[in-house]
């Protein structure tokens, strides 16, 4: 699938915005969070803009953004709609939570209330976002149970390591936070390395070219013409394979600025009390969101869409599970011989392939 | 409102395509794009269509495979099969409950799947959720095509008879493609399906699509029954052209 910067731009700040409203406001009614009016309404205002400069982001790669109020309508089937629902919902409580804080710091009464709205808001929201992407059976690396908690997990991480640089860099740090981000640090990965072992598996198990066609049972079935000579929506949306080929480098890195760096940085700034502490969580922070935008790119560039199997063909060696088409061919009368592969051709229609997806 | 119909539609209209007599001459894929580019709100547009990268919006598509089995004898097994492709309007059509405006749905009374441009707001999830790749996004107007089932052909009553049924199906010169009502037991879709063995394209899936894909029949080796010989061998035995032929023979074989 093709990685557009719009949706992982509005994944990841969504994302982050939303773990932060979450750990600040159920943070501030358990009371670890100082009662620092500033630190407060400053965290409440980054984790908006990032909220709302996503959900702008969001609505680039629309065809007509100015229709944008009517994916509001359909939240009963649409996960996209309860998405767009939940997230303008979300704005009541966490605004009235700010207006709380900026006029007596309290959080009794309506403004207890509201924390808790605004966290269950926030992950309502990303879990939405979360179950556009596993609600979709086409796409097979999306559709499981591991894809919505992955977003989730992604969100408290860089949501913790946000509120503790916050807390740091106003001179409260607080150990909670700080234990917080590193469980999600560890909690997100763990998963996702669950997420991308069950990857490596469908590769292997999937449908094929013969079976989604229908054609054949067991045997060769591939692509002999193009239904077309230049490319079109399908390709350039779903066609997208530039990064598979440098998955594993990319996985590396993710797995370096998403997990060693804000783990190892984190506890450093949880164990020394002298000045480096600000810039400790700072880089720690910042590299943990590098860790996401790479993790983002690659669970968009690595997902393998369906219709892409009419567009390649390939040899099945073993029988597909389920198969739609009726045996149909007769047993050869004559010894068989094994047809000897075409590699010129072939390759010609594989090139032809990644050119017209690329 | 993009749940499916509550009760199964009373009518299931769709396709029937046998890929045994296709011919893959593109025809129903130029006469859809015509019809449609006028049946529509906005042209089914296209983007630099004489220029060095066209490319744009089409309803149909035909894609053209080499099949075999794996093992088979040379020169005989293997078949090229054309494939044309557009929306299967599914029963349990996910295309429609993931749109979060509404533009997209399913008509209760004959089960066809539209989308309504005017409340398409263009984020493509629809084209993801469909495993056929049935949807493509107009590259001008920014809203959702796909294939209509030519409703403004199949219910046009200024339409001769013969006349009413998708542009696709009026067009195919083999007679690839047949147009009719699968909830009937007795329609001539219904009857072919029965017939011929028509599968739904990845059942796997879930999605229970409507039109339905007759497959090619086995196909007899190319030799069988011409009495074509196997292989040309030398038939000059005897006279002058016999001994050119043992001359010529010797002489490949070289001095020994």
């Amino acid at each position: 699938m093709k990685p557009a910067p719009s949706i992982i731009g509005f994944t990841t700040a969504s994302g982050l915005g939303y773990g932060m409203l979450f750990v600040l406001a159920l943070g501030a009614l358990i009371g670890v969070i100082p009662t620092e009016r500033w630190l407060r309404v400053s965290g409440l205002l980054l984790a908006l803009g990032s909220i709302s400069a996503g959900l702008l982001s969001s609505t680039l790669h629309l065809g007509h953004p100015e229709r944008a109020w009517r994916a509001l309508s359909q939240w009963r089937s649409s996960w996209l709609s309860r998405e767009g629902v939940l997230a303008l919902f979300t704005y009541v409580p966490a605004l009235l939570l700010a207006a709380g804080w900026i006029i007596d710091e309290s959080l009794s009464g309506i403004y207890a209330v509201s924390a808790i709205t605004a966290a269950l808001g926030a992950a309502a929201t990303v879990y939405c976002t979360g179950m556009i992407y596993a609600s979709l059976p086409p796409i097979k690396a999306w559709h499981q149970p591991l894809t919505a908690p992955i977003y989730l997990a992604f969100a408290l991480m860089t949501g913790a390591l946000a509120v503790h640089f916050l807390l740091v860099l106003f001179g409260a740090p607080h150990l909670f936070i700080g234990l917080l981000a590193l469980l999600a640090i560890v909690g997100a990965f763990v998963m996702k390395i669950l997420y991308w072992r069950k990857l490596e598996n469908q590769r292997s198990h999937g449908p094929t070219t013969a079976s989604a066609t229908g054609l054949s049972s067991s045997g060769l079935v591939r692509m002999l013409d193009p239904p077309h000579t230049q490319t079109n929506y399908l390709l350039d949306e779903m066609g997208f394979r530039i990064g598979r080929k440098h998955a594993h480098v990319l996985k590396f890195l993710a797995y370096l600025f998403g997990l060693v760096a804000p783990l190892i940085l984190t506890l450093m700034a949880l164990a020394l009390d002298t000045m480096p502490t600000t810039l400790l969580a700072l880089v720690a922070f910042l590299s943990g969101m590098v860790g996401v935008v790479l993790e983002r790119w690659l669970f968009f560039a690595e997902a393998e869409h369906t219709v892409m199997l009419f567009y390649a063909g390939q040899h099945v060696t073993s029988k597909p599970k389920t198969s739609a088409a009726p045996a149909k061919s007769a047993p050869s009368p004559h010894p068989k011989r094994r047809r000897a592969p075409l590699p010129r051709r072939r390759q010609a229609i594989e090139t032809a392939d990644v050119a017209a997806s690329d | 409102m993009t749940s499916w119909p509550k009760q199964p539609p009373a009518k299931r209209l769709g396709l029937v395509i046998d890929l045994d007599i296709c011919v893959g001459c593109h025809a129903c894929v130029v006469n859809c794009k015509e019809w449609n580019t006028g049946g529509y709100p906005a042209p089914l547009s296209d983007q630099e269509p004489y220029g060095a990268s066209a490319r744009g919006a089409w309803l149909n598509r035909v894609h053209s495979y080499e099949v075999s089995d794996g093992e088979v004898e040379d020169g005989a097994g293997g078949r090229t099969v054309h494939f044309p492709k557009s929306c299967l309007h599914c029963e349990n059509a996910h295309c429609v409950t993931v749109c979060p405006t509404g533009a997209s749905y399913k008509r209760e009374e004959d089960g066809i799947v539209l989308v309504d441009e005017e409340k398409c707001i263009g984020c493509g999830l629809c084209a993801w959720a469909c495993p056929y790749g049935a949807r493509e996004l107009d590259g001008a107007e920014g809203v959702m095509k796909k294939c209509t089932l030519c409703i403004d052909r199949i219910y046009n009553e200024t339409f001769s008879p013969v006349e009413q049924e998708p542009a696709c199906v009026a067009t195919c010169p083999a007679r690839a493609r047949h147009f009719g009502d699968f909830a009937d037991p007795n329609s001539a879709v219904s009857r072919l399906t029965e017939e011929r063995g028509g599968y739904d394209l990845m059942a796997e899936m879930g999605y229970r699509p409507t039109n339905k894909y007759l497959p090619p029949r086995s196909a007899k080796p190319i030799n069988d029954g011409i009495g074509a010989p196997d292989a040309l061998t030398p038939v000059a035995e005897g006279g002058f052209l016999g001994w050119l032929d043992r001359v010529l023979t010797d002489l490949s074989k070289g001095p020994s």
